[in-house]
């Protein structure tokens, strides 16, 4: 049996694309590129939106990626229940996209971010296609990269967040405490990553593809990455999908 | 564009510390935020009113973190803005 079968979508400014087409084969996926401007997805499993800077993040960060022709297609994919995982740029067009909530703003420091973090797993039945793999409260080490992660809602959204069980992923330290200074960004209650109600899109600010093998520093992005195997083989209708 | 009143803006914070640090001791506030200038063709005012509001509520603006203001001027109408030579 073949691993998922992934898309990795790719804007003009999109970096991390070959990172998540690199590490497929450690982690089983069958996976390939699919240019921003196609209207179609070929027959996936799951959706990746990698990180980077798609269109210049001009204007705002994914405001003009998530008007490419294919979102339309993506839009159709986690409408159907498909998992789609966004990381960086990917969270931040997905929000854009208003297929999650709240948006990233500048990082409170003004500075780029690129560093080993580390972050508190919550709630990971919440998002199982992303998350089955890891234990609720776990702490995983990932990189982060990036400029504007500073996770932000109304009020009203972080509370239905919160009380839903939504927010999945947060800024913590290496025993897994959630204290400011840990927060490498300035996000709202320390937010690193959330999903949506259904619960098959993840956006979150961390790079999991870029922590796949222990040579290049850590491994604990096979939580994630992981997760969606095991996912599939517990979906009736993805199996025969993938007949 | 600008971030919605409330939401912190570290930008708009280090230029008023860069002001006050100068002598510009009345700066209560800065806020930063994103102009732009775009020229397009509309029959009259209320129109070019309306497609702006357009652009900003489809592309411009995020409402999620963002108001936008704008100001429609006719080519035609002489500028009133100071500027440095």
């Amino acid at each position: 049996m073949s691993g998922p079968r992934v898309a990795v979508i790719v804007f003009p400014g999109t970096w991390s694309d070959r990172d998540f087409l690199d590490i497929a084969p450690v982690v089983g996926w069958d996976a390939g590129p699919v240019w921003h401007t196609e209207r179609d997805l070929p027959a996936v499993d799951a959706v990746v939106l990698p990180g980077g800077f798609a269109h210049g993040d001009y204007l705002r960060t994914g405001a003009i990626a998530r008007f490419s022709p294919i979102m339309a297609a993506v839009e159709t994919f986690v409408a159907s229940g498909g998992p789609v995982l966004g990381s960086c740029n990917g969270f931040q067009i997905l929000c854009e996209a208003g297929m999650l909530p709240g948006a990233l703003l500048r990082n409170d420091h003004l500075e780029f971010r690129c560093d080993w973090q580390w972050l508190r797993v919550e709630s990971p039945a919440s998002c199982p296609a992303w998350l089955g793999e890891a234990a609720d409260g776990q702490p995983i080490r990932l990189p982060i990269s990036h400029g504007e992660g500073r996770f932000y809602a109304d009020n009203a959204t972080l509370m239905e967040l919160e009380a839903t069980g939504r927010v999945v992923l947060r800024y913590a330290e290496a025993d897994g405490r959630v204290t400011p200074d840990a927060n490498p960004n300035g996000s709202l209650r320390g937010i690193a990553g959330i999903t949506n109600a259904r619960g098959n899109v993840l956006g979150l600010m961390p790079h999991p593809e870029r922590a796949a093998e222990a040579e290049v520093g850590g491994s604990d992005g096979l939580a994630i990455l992981r997760s969606l195997a095991a996912w599939l083989d517990e979906q009736p209708v993805a199996a025969e999908r993938r007949l | 564009m600008q971030l919605r009143p409330g939401i912190a803006d570290p930008e708009g914070l280090t230029i008023a510390s860069g002001l006050r640090a100068l002598g510009f001791a009345t700066v209560t506030e800065v806020r930063s935020g994103k102009l732009l200038r775009i020229s397009f063709e509309a029959g009259e005012v209320d129109q070019a009113r309306a497609l702006i509001e357009a652009m900003c509520r489809r592309l411009l603006a995020n409402p999620v973190m963002e108001i936008a203001t704008w100001e429609v001027r006719a080519d035609d109408e002489p500028s009133e803005e100071a500027r440095l030579a």
